[in-house]
C-alpha cells in the first residue's frame, strides 16, 4: 500500500491546465522533494494533495483511503507554509493547540500532544511567547509543531524554509532530515532550491509545465538526468551542453575538429545521430597538458571565478564556452592553451530533436 | 505653507479653547488684558449643560447606560446616539458585506461601486431625498398606502422621539459602502496562507474569521473607528438637509448648535465647540498613539 497515491490528477484553471495527468506513488515514510522552476505546478501539486484545490480530474488516495472530495482537515496531513501563517494573535501554545480544541480534544492528551512536540522541536521555552516574538527559524519550528501535534501520516512543506537566511536555512534543513529520521512520517516537500532537494529526498520529482519530467534519488537524477531540461536544471554550476553529431555506428561524438570517443558510455544504443548534444558537468572534466585523441578537447582559459574550496574555470573550446570545477590551487592561468579531459562514463548524451537522454 | 497650515490649525484651536473662558459677545482681537478682564472660568460650561437645546437629562441621577438615550434630549446626546449606532450598525454590516464580497463572486468591481456610491454623493443632496422618502406626506409611507397599504405607517422623521434614528438610516446607507471598502482591503491584506493553514486545522469558516482574521485587522478596524467617529461628531449637513433640526429642536446636533449661536452667544458657542473637540480627541488620541507610538517601539 502506498503512502500517497496521486492517479491522473489533472487541474485546470479556465482554459489553462496547470497540471497534465500526473501520476505519483510515495511509499511509507519516503522523503520526497518536488523540486522545479516557479510555475511549475508544484506548490499547486500539494495544494492539491492538501485539498486546498479541487482537481479537474483524477483521484488521490492517502493510506489507502480516497480522499479526493475530503475535507483538508480529513486527510491525515499537516502542512507547513513558506510564510509560516501561525495565528499572530494567540501565543505558540495556542497556535499548536487551536486545531486540537476545535477537534474537540480532551484536554490532557492536548498537553500531552503539544509537551511532545515542544520537546522533539525544541520550542519549549517559547511556549508562552506570540509569533511576533519570534524569529523567523523559531516561527518556522512552530509551524512544524502544528503539524506535528496533528499526529498525521503525511506531512507537506511548502517552501519552508525559502523567508530564512541562508545560514538558518542550512540548520534547519538538518534538522528537518533529523525529524524525519526520528518520526518517519512520509514527507512532501516543495522547493525551488536544489540543494535542498537533493541533501533532503530519498526521491526527487522534477517538475515543468504540469508534468513530473523525472523521479528518481537524487545521485539517479544528478548522474543520468532523462531529458535535457532535468540535466540543465539540476546541478551547480550548470551541466555543459555541445552540440554534435554521433559517428562511426554510434562509437564517437564529433563537434568542430574534436572527435569524443563514446566507448564506455553508460546509457541506450546511441546510434549515428545527426543531431546530437553532449551533457558534461564542471566536475567531470579535469584540465590536463597533453592531448589524447578522442579522450581530450582543445581550450584556451578565459575566466576563473574563485570560490572558496574550488574554482571555476571557464574556457574556449571550438568557439563554445565550457566551465570546470578545479581545485583552487590548480588555478590555470589566463590565456594558456590546454586540453579537457572528459570522463565518459559520467557524461550524458541528448537527443536533440526530442530532448530525451540517450 | 506648512506655517500658515500650522498657524490655523493650532492658533485656531488654542483661540477656541481660550475664549470658551471668557465673557465675550463679538470677535475679539486678542490681547492678554482683554481674556483676564473677561475671564468668567467654567460659566459658559455651566450655561451650556444647563442649556435644555443642549442637553437635558431629567432623571440622569437613577437611570442606567441602557436607556440614557430615552431619557436624555438636546443635541449632544443626539451626536452621542448617532455616533454609537452608525458605529455600530456600519462596521457590523460593512464587515458582513466585505466578507460576502471577498467569497470571489462574479462582478465584484460592479457590486463594489454600487456599494461605494452614496459615499461619492454630497449630505445635501442625499439628504434631500432620504427626507422625500421618509416623509409620511410623499415618501414611502403615501407609496404604501397608496398601494393599499392603509395602516403602513412610517413617520419618524416627524416624530421628536424617533427623528434622530432616521437620520442614522440616512447616515448609514452613506457610510457602509465605505467602511465595506476599507473591511475588504483589510481582509485582502490577510495573508491567504493563514486561510489554508485553518483549512488543514479544521477551523470552520466563522470561527476563522472571529478568531484569527479579525483581531489580524485591528489597524483597519481602528482607522474606521476613527473616521466613522469623527464624521459622527462633526455631523452637520445630514441633518441640516433632513429635518435642520426639527421637528422642533428634536434632531439639534452640537455643529448646528455652535452654527447658530454663534453670533448671539459667542462664548457658549465657543465652549460647545470646545466639547466637540473634546470629544474628537477622545476618538483621535488613542488612534494616534497606535499609529505613531508603534514605530518608536520597533
Amino acid at each position: 500500500m502506498h503512502s500517497v497515491s496521486v492517479q491522473n490528477l489533472s487541474l485546470k484553471f479556465g482554459a489553462a491546465e496547470v497540471l497534465k495527468n500526473l501520476n505519483l506513488d510515495v511509499e511509507e515514510g519516503e522523503f520526497i522533494v518536488l523540486l522545479g522552476p516557479s510555475g511549475c505546478g508544484k506548490s499547486t501539486l500539494l495544494n492539491c494533495l492538501a485539498g486546498l484545490l479541487e482537481l479537474s480530474e483524477g483521484q488521490i488516495h492517502i493510506k489507502g483511503k480516497n480522499v479526493t472530495w475530503a475535507e483538508p482537515s480529513e486527510r491525515g496531513i499537516g502542512m507547513v507554509f513558506q510564510s509560516y501563517a501561525l495565528y499572530p494573535q494567540m501565543t505558540v501554545r495556542g497556535n499548536l493547540s487551536f486545531g486540537l480544541k476545535i477537534a474537540k480534544l480532551p484536554k490532557e492528551e492536548i498537553e500531552k500532544r503539544v509537551q511532545r512536540a515542544s520537546e522533539i522541536l525544541q520550542i519549549g521555552p517559547l511556549l508562552d511567547r506570540k509569533p511576533g516574538a519570534l524569529s523567523g527559524g523559531q516561527r518556522q519550528r512552530v509551524a512544524i509543531g502544528r503539524a506535528l501535534v496533528r499526529d498525521v501520516d503525511v506531512f507537506l512543506f511548502d517552501e519552508p524554509l525559502s523567508n530564512l537566511d541562508a545560514k538558518l536555512r542550512s540548520e534547519l534543513r538538518v534538522e528537518l532530515k533529523r525529524l524525519h529520521n526520528r518520526l518517519k512520517n512520509t514527507m512532501i516537500y516543495v522547493t525551488h532550491d536544489q540543494i535542498e532537494a537533493l541533501t533532503l529526498a530519498d526521491r526527487i520529482a522534477i517538475m515543468r509545465g504540469g508534468i513530473i519530467q523525472q523521479l528518481d534519488a537524487p545521485q539517479t537524477i544528478y548522474n543520468r538526468p532523462s531529458n535535457l531540461f532535468v540535466a540543465g536544471f539540476i546541478g551547480s554550476p550548470a551541466m555543459n551542453f555541445i552540440k554534435g553529431t554521433t559517428v562511426g555506428g554510434g562509437k564517437a561524438f564529433k563537434f568542430g575538429d574534436v572527435t569524443l570517443n563514446l566507448v564506455g558510455y553508460e546509457g541506450g544504443a546511441i546510434m549515428d545521430r545527426p543531431k546530437a548534444i553532449i551533457g558534461l558537468r564542471p566536475e567531470h572534466l579535469a584540465i590536463v597538458d597533453e592531448a589524447v585523441p578522442g579522450l581530450t578537447i582543445p581550450a584556451v582559459v578565459e575566466i576563473d571565478e574563485p570560490m572558496g574550496a574550488d574554482s571555476l574555470v571557464w574556457l574556449e573550446a571550438e568557439g563554445k564556452q565550457i566551465s570546470v570545477r578545479v581545485p583552487v590551487e590548480h588555478r590555470p592561468v589566463a590565456g594558456t592553451k590546454v586540453h579537457l579531459k572528459v570522463d565518459i562514463a559520467k557524461s550524458s548524451l541528448f537527443d536533440e530533436t526530442s530532448e530525451l537522454r540517450i | 505653507m506648512m506655517l500658515i497650515v500650522l498657524g490655523v490649525f493650532v492658533c485656531g484651536t488654542i483661540w477656541t479653547v481660550l475664549f470658551s473662558f471668557t465673557n465675550i459677545k463679538i470677535l475679539p482681537i486678542f490681547t492678554p488684558k482683554e481674556w483676564i478682564d473677561g475671564f468668567v472660568g467654567l460659566a459658559n460650561y455651566r450655561r451650556l449643560f444647563n442649556t435644555d437645546r443642549w442637553m437635558s437629562c431629567p432623571a440622569i441621577t437613577h437611570i442606567g447606560m441602557a436607556d440614557w438615550r430615552f431619557t436624555c434630549t438636546g443635541a449632544l446626546p443626539n451626536m452621542v446616539t448617532y455616533a454609537v449606532l452608525s458605529i455600530a450598525i456600519a462596521v457590523s454590516l460593512g464587515f458582513l458585506l466585505a466578507v460576502l464580497m471577498d467569497q470571489k463572486i462574479r462582478a465584484e468591481g460592479v457590486f463594489r461601486t454600487i456599494y461605494l456610491y452614496p459615499f461619492a454623493l454630497s449630505f445635501v443632496v442625499t439628504g434631500h431625498v432620504w427626507a422625500w422618502i421618509m416623509s409620511p406626506e410623499y415618501g414611502l409611507q403615501a407609496s404604501m398606502r397608496q398601494l393599499g397599504w392603509d395602516s403602513f405607517s412610517f413617520g419618524w422623521i416627524a416624530d421628536r422621539k424617533m427623528v434622530m434614528y432616521a437620520i442614522v438610516i440616512a447616515g448609514i446607507w452613506q457610510g457602509t459602502g465605505f467602511v465595506m471598502a476599507l473591511m475588504l482591503a483589510g481582509l485582502r491584506g490577510i495573508d491567504e496562507d493563514i486561510w489554508k493553514a485553518s483549512k488543514v486545522d479544521g477551523i470552520p469558516a466563522w470561527r476563522t474569521y472571529i478568531q484569527i482574521v479579525i483581531p489580524m485587522m485591528k489597524p483597519v478596524l481602528v482607522t474606521i473607528f476613527v473616521i466613522v467617529t469623527s464624521g459622527a461628531v462633526r455631523i452637520y449637513d445630514l441633518v441640516v438637509a433632513i429635518t435642520d433640526g426639527g421637528p422642533g429642536i428634536s434632531s439639534d446636533v452640537p455643529s448646528r448648535y455652535i452654527y447658530q449661536n454663534f453670533s448671539a452667544n459667542l462664548g457658549q458657542s465657543l465652549s460647545a465647540s470646545t466639547v466637540m473637540l473634546v470629544a474628537m480627541a477622545i476618538v483621535l488620541i488613542p488612534w494616534i498613539r497606535m499609529e505613531f507610538g508603534k514605530k518608536s517601539q520597533a
